[in-house]
């Protein structure tokens, strides 16, 4: 019985191997088409039943990531696998029937439902929306049943099913976006900035509520965020990306009480203490961050990194991740020039 | 001591087609010389409408109350209304930057040919004289390649990068008094810590006073010397930034702070402030808190306070709605 439960909590979800995804970008009809590689050589597992934290700067590749799981973006190369109590979905070769199916298993929460939906929809007819465009639900009134249900889980009031959601606060909206997102009875879940817009007490109410929500319905969490306090707080391991790339991933408390990348400690070092008298000054990097389009070479993160040798050496280095005590993996150049 | 900036019983009211909104109720501060004070709360507290009415920059359907005073110089700046009044403030002795920069550069014009018109409108200087003032201002905020930038638009610029010209931009005319609203809040957190870092500098050499508007205590924290707390257009709490912080009394206080992730207590539950803002439509009477606090009195009384600062140990001022209850 307890091998059996070790056995299923260490089962992974989803495997992404080697995962590319490049976009093309062409600046105006006249330039030369170009690759942008927004997510580059990724190897994750995500553990069932997890809270995995995706955290970076802006452009760093966690939205691509996310939705090259989801199967919203084309892989350019490696694959990302969904395993399924009964099956395993290859994400690389799916077929659009195979999809379907997978679509009522991993599901989005929008970061705010109405800058996507119509003003004139009601809040019940946005959320039974998936299981009507699935044809999950054979009859209104098993739909109504569903929404009713999975509203009351997310702790919107029932009354409110009937409104529209012009009026709603912050919180009620966000409440309802993952109402939307669970309905289909998904296993896997990518939130992404999913609080971002939320004032803090609002944002404390919805991290509680995925927390309570995956507890009751045995969810898998993909948490992008910038901000690495609320990763530090909710998740219980996070990869940290940079330019398309994973420099570190850990246990979330080894990786906040020992980040190893430069990259990591100079984030970690940027978050502005709430103790007036904590005031040492941030590791400040240089300059910003690369363009995706023209990347350095070698460790991405060199033009940037206070331990950059002067000699360059960087530049000729291949990145990947290596494994420096129990599931903590720092990339080969932060290990090599620590 | 006169205070460099006095705002004294200031309410502001907005007509709207649903009805007259109290954005800001009876708020008092004053700023000295090379301070900074922190405001903080909430979206919709009313942080923004408070530095926008010191510029006068609210819009037509603004109302102030007749005894609001906002004081710079001896001055109260709601009774100008001449065009050459106002210049006395708009990028004359008060400067304001947004969180936004965007907003605050016109997008078809090169962002050195907005700071030299800025400055020219402000000091008699010529064309040359201001550009040396401009690209020298530029470099100080850390923009490399300062002559070339002077010649960019504002859109070639990454976001960091314009977050700086625009501070350029806003000290070049050496204002007394810098607004800065959300500065920092659309930066990626590396780019957030140089800012902070510049405008600290800054505020040291020149020594200014700053009103720094943001939601987020950390930045508080790290950049204030004062800090007033505002819920629904109230400054609920006001003092020294370490007291407020290591000792708050409000209930809301404590609330903002209990429901912040701290990064160095990862043990600490997530506390939320129960309830919603209410809509500044309908603003509780009494005390605007008592609809989320969790120490609001059964029978209510709260509804009937009247709410006001109560100095309770030096520099410390609660709401004297906490004060009564404060025994929580
Ligand atoms: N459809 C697309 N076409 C071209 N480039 C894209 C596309 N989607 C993303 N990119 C580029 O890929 C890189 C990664 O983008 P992505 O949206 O994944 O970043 P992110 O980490 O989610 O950033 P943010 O924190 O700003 O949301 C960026 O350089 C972005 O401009
Ligand atoms: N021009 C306006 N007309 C009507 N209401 C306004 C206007 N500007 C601000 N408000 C309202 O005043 C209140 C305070 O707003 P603001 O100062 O922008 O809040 P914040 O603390 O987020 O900066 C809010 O309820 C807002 O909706
Ligand atoms: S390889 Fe060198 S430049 Fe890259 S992160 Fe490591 S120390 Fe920094
Ligand atoms: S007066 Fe009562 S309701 Fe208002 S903040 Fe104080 S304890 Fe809370
Ligand atoms: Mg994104
Ligand atoms: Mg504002």
């Amino acid at each position: 019985m307890w091998c059996r439960l070790w056995e299923s909590m260490s089962e992974n979800i989803v495997s992404v191997n080697n995962l590319s995804v490049s976009f093309d970008y062409q600046e105006n009809f006249l330039s030369k088409k170009q690759k942008i590689k927004a997510v580059n050589n990724i190897n994750i597992k995500i553990k069932k039943g997890s809270f995995f934290g995706l955290v970076g700067e802006s452009g760093s590749g966690k939205t691509t990531l996310g939705r090259a799981i989801l199967g919203a973006n084309k892989i350019s190369n490696g694959n990302v696998i969904f395993h399924d109590d009964e099956r395993d979905f290859d994400l690389t070769s799916i077929n659009s029937k195979e999809m379907k199916e997978y679509r009522k298993k991993a599901q989005l929460i929008f970061q705010d439902p109405y800058a996507a939906l119509s003003p004139r929809m009601t809040v019940r007819d946005i959320i039974a929306e998936p299981l009507e465009v699935m044809k999950i639900t054979n009859s209104r009134e098993e739909t109504d049943e569903r929404v009713r249900d999975i509203a009351s889980k997310c702790r919107l009031n029932l009354e409110h099913l009937r409104r529209f959601p012009h009026a709603f606060s912050g919180g009620q909206r966000q409440r309802i976006s993952i109402a939307r997102a669970l309905v289909s009875n998904p296993k896997f879940i990518v939130a992404d900035e999913s609080v971002a817009a939320l004032d803090v007490s609002i944002q404390a109410d919805i991290l509680n509520l995925l927390k309570q929500l995956q507890n009751e319905l045995n969810l898998t969490y993909l948490f992008i965020s910038h901000d690495l306090s609320v990763v530090a707080h909710v998740c219980d391991i996070v990869a940290v990306m940079y330019l398309g790339h994973i420099v570190e991933m850990a246990p979330s408390r080894e990786l906040f009480s020992n980040p190893r990348h430069p990259y990591t400690k100079a984030l970690l070092s940027s978050i502005p203490s709430i103790d007036p008298e904590n005031k040492s000054r941030a590791i400040e990097l240089e300059g910003e961050i690369p363009s995706a389009m023209n990347p350095p070479s070698g460790c991405v993160f060199r033009t940037r990194c206070p331990h950059a040798s002067k000699d360059g050496k960087e530049a000729n280095i291949e990145m990947g991740l290596v494994e420096v005590s129990p599931e903590h993996w720092v990339d080969r150049c932060g290990v090599n020039c620590a | 001591m006169t205070h460099l900036l006095e705002i004294n019983n200031l309410d502001v009211k907005f007509d709207t087609d649903e009805g007259r909104i109290t954005a800001i109720d009876n708020v008092s501060l004053t700023l000295d010389q090379g301070k900074v004070l922190g405001i903080v709360g909430e979206s919709g507290s009313g942080k923004s409408v408070t530095a926008k009415s010191i510029m006068q920059l609210n819009p037509g359907n603004t109302i102030y109350n007749d005894n609001a005073e906002i004081i710079i110089d001896d001055e109260n700046v709601l009774k100008f209304t001449s065009k050459n009044d106002l210049k006395k403030i708009r990028g004359g002795k008060v400067s304001m930057i947004f969180q936004e920069p965007m907003a605050s550069f016109a997008p078809a014009i090169k962002i050195g040919s907005q700071m030299v018109e800025q400055l020219m409108i402000h000091k008699p200087l010529d064309k040359n004289e201001a550009k040396n003032i401009s690209i020298d201002m530029l470099n100080r905020v850390g923009i490399a390649d300062a002559e070339k930038r002077f010649n960019q638009y504002a859109f070639e610029l990454s976001g960091g990068m314009r977050q700086r010209a625009m501070i350029a931009m806003a000290l070049s005319t050496m204002p007394k008094l810098l607004l800065a609203d959300e500065p920092t809040t659309a930066l990626d957190v590396t780019i957030q810590a140089q800012v902070i870092n510049l405008m600290k500098d800054i505020i040291k050499e020149y020594n200014m006073g700053v009103i720094f508007i943001t939601h987020d205590l950390g930045v508080i924290a790290q950049v204030a010397d004062d800090v007033a707390v505002m819920y629904l257009g109230s400054v609920v709490e006001q003092g020294p930034v370490n007291e407020i912080l290591k000792n708050p009394m409000h209930p809301y206080t404590k609330g903002l702070i209990n429901a912040l992730p701290d990064i160095n207590n990862l043990d600490a539950p997530l506390t939320p402030i129960p309830g919603n803002i209410p809509s500044p439509l309908d603003r509780p009477s009494g005390c605007v808190f008592r609809t989320r606090c969790p120490h609001a009195s059964k029978e209510g009384k709260e509804a009937n306070i009247d709410m006001g600062l109560v100095e309770i140990k030096p520099g410390h001022w609660l709401d004297k709605c906490g004060v009564d209850c404060g025994k929580v």
